[in-house]
């Protein structure tokens, strides 16, 4: 479907480098994310040092969750392009 | 110049080991390092095994895994060996930092399938940077969705029994405390997200970075051994490539522990959530 548009748009050349652009375009919210999460793990750690284990735990936990939907955004090309 | 690129010519190349002025371009691993072929094929009842690679791999080191366990708890004694010292480690991280902090004391039996879990995973995951073996089986998506769907069974009984049936599902779509029109929208959302997308997020999450780290060390090896010239741009992008396969390789290990160790956690955090109804 997606060469029919092309086409009809006048598009011509490789359409594979969709899947690098999506990959791009689906990092830009883990990334953003990722760096709220340390930042206030590091604001948090500076206010209390005792609890650095808890919030290190914390941190690595929200950071696992959100980088899977980047990592879901590199494997997406492969799985719909082949 | 661009004659030297003509059809003609480019017809001639062998570029079964392309360098870098050699008019071949960079041969860009695909998904193709992921397949391999059978070195033992046969069918049971029209069912076919290839055993492959990552098979061979995955029999080899769970054995491995066994056995170690039980030479270090096989004759436990209180003031312990060197070997079980070794193997306690990895025990009381499993029980003190993953099922005493998510299920409490009372989830005490559920520790034998989290440590399994746990250290199937990091041994699989491990096959990554392990020279001789070097392929993440973990990688291979039939790994992490059968390890996803033996949570998903255990999570959805275990809700089932302690809940009952209508309880459990009451618990997870109509959680108290909320006001009611938005109940038509949660209740769908919740459903789906714990019943149908949570052993996909957590194959996806295993399998995923697992094949981009194993993607990312192979571009690097890849384009050491393509960047090797005499010329300048040789010369520093080889050196470049190769520490950042020695740098990669040191942050590949980071995340197979993460990944095994969020895993694991999430499995706990799953069975506590089926035990105990959340409020």
């Amino acid at each position: 479907m997606i060469e029919l548009l092309a086409d009809a748009a006048g598009v011509t050349g490789n359409l594979k480098i969709l899947g690098a652009v999506g990959y791009g375009l689906a990092a830009i919210g883990p990334g953003v994310g990722i760096g709220i999460i340390f930042g206030n793990g590091v604001q948090a750690i500076a206010r209390q040092p005792e609890a650095y284990g808890v919030i290190r735990q914390n941190m690595f936990i929200g950071f696992a969750l959100a980088e899977a939907l980047a990592l879901l955004g590199f494997v997406a090309p492969f799985v719909f392009g082949g | 110049m661009l004659d030297l690129l003509s059809p003609g010519l480019l017809a001639e190349l062998d570029c079964s080991s392309p360098h870098l002025n050699s008019g071949c371009g960079f041969p860009a691993p695909t998904t193709e390092i992921f397949v391999f072929h059978p070195v033992w094929q046969f069918t049971i009842l029209g069912i076919d095994f290839s055993i492959g690679k990552p098979m061979i791999m995955a029999l080899m080191f769970s054995i491995l895994i066994v056995v170690f366990f039980v030479l270090a708890f096989g004759r436990a004694k209180v003031v312990p060996s060197k070997l079980q010292s070794v193997g306690e480690l990895g025990y009381l991280f499993v029980r003190d930092q993953i099922s005493r902090e998510t299920i409490g004391k009372s989830g005490d039996k559920f520790i034998p399938f989290l440590f399994a879990l746990f250290f199937f995973i990091f041994v699989m995951n491990f096959l990554e940077i392990l020279p001789g073996a070097q392929l993440p089986v973990t990688s291979i998506y039939a790994f992490p969705v059968a390890l996803a769907l033996m949570v998903w069974v255990v999570y959805m009984y275990l809700g089932v029994r302690h809940q009952g049936p209508w309880g459990f599902f009451r618990n997870m779509m109509f959680p108290p405390g909320v006001p009611v029109p938005i109940y038509f929208i949660l209740s769908p959302i919740e459903l789906i997200s714990n019943v149908i997308v949570r052993p996909f997020t957590l194959s996806i999450r295993l399998f995923a970075n697992m094949f981009a780290g194993h993607i990312l060390l192979t571009v690097f090896t890849v384009a050491t051994l393509y960047l090797m010239n005499v010329s300048v741009m040789g010369i520093l992008g080889s050196t470049t490539s190769f520490l950042m396969t020695i740098i990669m390789t040191a942050f590949e290990l980071l995340i197979e522990f993460l990944q095994a160790y969020i895993f694991t956690l999430l499995t706990a955090s799953y069975i506590a959530g089926s035990l105990h109804a959340e409020h």
